[in-house]
């Protein structure tokens, strides 16, 4: 018993390490590391490292409670294994029966933003006003400045949220969209198609 | 109804109809933040509001509504207006194509976002407000406390007391005024009944006004007035005074 004990205690790291559990309890959004640095009067480097530590300590199979690195910063969640007790007890009001119109609305955001409401409309071929208030209600994505053009159409991107609910650490985590390749050719031809016979 | 002053209270305008169109013309008012739907609402509403069904302004809402939005939709995709235009079809096939192909990737997209849902539902964490920044405390110069006791003399004054005169008003009987015309009737056989009750409060001159209206009513008196809110003249009534002296008498005998 006493063993364990010396060697955690004989961590250079371990006050800080206990000093950033602390912080990460008690917020309620992901934390940076430079935010942890400086509540914690440390600096970065350590802090780093100190978070390799707990990130040991609260990792999953391990603990109910799992440190992960997500929208750009380092927060608790809940083990995975505990998700049916947590879906019994918590709502998920962000994600819920989200349509299709809201996902394809947010994965154009997601790859394309900040951009504007036409600019979803352009890509999806019908009016995104709905979904994208949707979304913004949901909080997954927030308005981000204006279209430089005439009018100014109000442009949107995705929030740390979006990245948090979809568990990504930032947005180039996203995968590349490769061209659709059969697919698209195949529609390309038969555009051709049409196309010849109308000059015809 | 006419459809041009239709009121309009959108986010991107307030006004009439007309002068909306006007500015939209004049390129003064972006429609693209117009809210159309917001104009259609406010036609349905006004519509509503009335009965009758008025057929010549719902045409003319309609012409008006449609352009309104064919220009809105226009101005809503303006290189593509002028692109697919002039386009040849072989070209044009190809823009579709790439559209296609890239709505086809932003479905992709969402496919894979919707997986991303499934796997990582079984995350839970903590969701909350951004913590409050600490507030800047604002804090006051050196105080006097003579001052606040001064500033709390200043709130500490008994409120004035408020007249409560008007709630019971005093009317005098009419009966007073009978009398008084009675006896002015006497003296002289007409008199002015604005003369008479200039003197008096307006109450009064209301009652005044009633006692009037009851003389007039059993007979003793004519009133005159050429025109509203000339002076109004009594006169006693028939051109015998003996009769009106023995009316009066009578009366009196009557009342006493």
């Amino acid at each position: 018993m006493d063993a364990p004990l010396r060697l955690i205690a004989s961590n250079p790291l371990d006050q800080l390490a206990r000093t950033l559990e602390a912080l990460l309890v008690v917020a309620s959004s992901p934390l940076s590391v430079q935010e942890l640095a400086d509540a914690a009067d440390d600096d970065s480097e350590r802090v780093e490292a100190a978070l390799g530590l707990v990130r040991e300590r609260y990792a999953e199979g391990r603990s109910g409670i799992v440190l992960e690195h997500v929208a750009g910063g380092w927060a608790f969640r809940s083990a995975r294994e505990a998700a049916q007790a947590c879906a019994r007890l918590f709502e998920k009001p962000a994600q819920r029966n989200l349509s299709q119109a809201a996902l394809e609305t947010l994965a154009i955001v997601a790859y394309l933003g900040p951009c504007s409401r036409p600019d979803v409309a352009r890509i999806r071929g019908v009016s995104a006003d709905s979904a994208v208030a949707n979304l913004v209600e949901r909080g997954l994505i927030a308005e981000s400045g204006r279209d430089d053009a005439a009018g100014g159409a109000i442009r949107y991107r995705t929030t740390p949220l979006f990245e948090r609910v979809f568990g990504l650490e930032s947005l180039s985590q996203l995968p590349r969209l490769d061209d659709v390749g059969a697919d698209a050719e195949q529609i390309r031809e038969r555009l051709h198609e049409v196309a010849e016979k109308r000059t015809a | 109804m006419i459809v041009r002053e239709l009121e309009l209270d959108l986010d991107a305008f307030e006004g009439p109809f007309d002068l909306l169109l006007t500015l939209v013309l004049k390129d003064e008012l972006d429609l693209r933040e117009v809210d159309v739907a917001g104009i259609v609402l406010a036609f349905i509403e006004r519509l509503a509001a009335r009965d009758e069904l008025d057929l010549e302004s719902c045409g003319e809402f309609l012409v008006l509504i449609s352009a309104l939005l064919e220009l809105k939709a226009r101005g809503l995709f303006p290189e593509e207006a002028a692109e697919l235009a002039e386009l040849e079809p072989e070209a044009a096939a190809e823009e579709l194509a790439r559209r296609l192909a890239e709505y086809r990737r932003m479905k992709n997209a969402a496919a894979w976002l919707r997986e991303r849902l499934e796997t990582e539902g079984a995350r839970f964490f903590r969701l909350g407000p951004a913590p409050l920044a600490p507030k800047v405390e604002t804090p006051l110069g050196p105080q006097e406390p003579e001052r606040l006791a001064q500033v709390i003399r200043m709130l500490a004054v008994e409120p004035p007391q408020v007249s409560l005169a008007h709630m019971a008003l005093r009317f005098p009987p009419v009966t007073q005024f009978l009398e008084r015309f009675r006896s002015v009737l006497r003296r002289r056989s007409r008199f002015d009944f604005d003369q008479e009750v200039r003197e008096l409060p307006r109450i009064e001159q209301a009652v005044a006004f009633l006692a009037l209206l009851e003389l007039r009513r059993s007979g003793e008196i004519t009133i005159e007035q050429p025109a509203p809110f000339a002076p109004i003249r009594i006169a006693r009534a028939g051109k015998d005074n003996r009769d009106e002296d023995e009316r009066t008498t009578a009366w009196t005998l009557r009342s006493a």
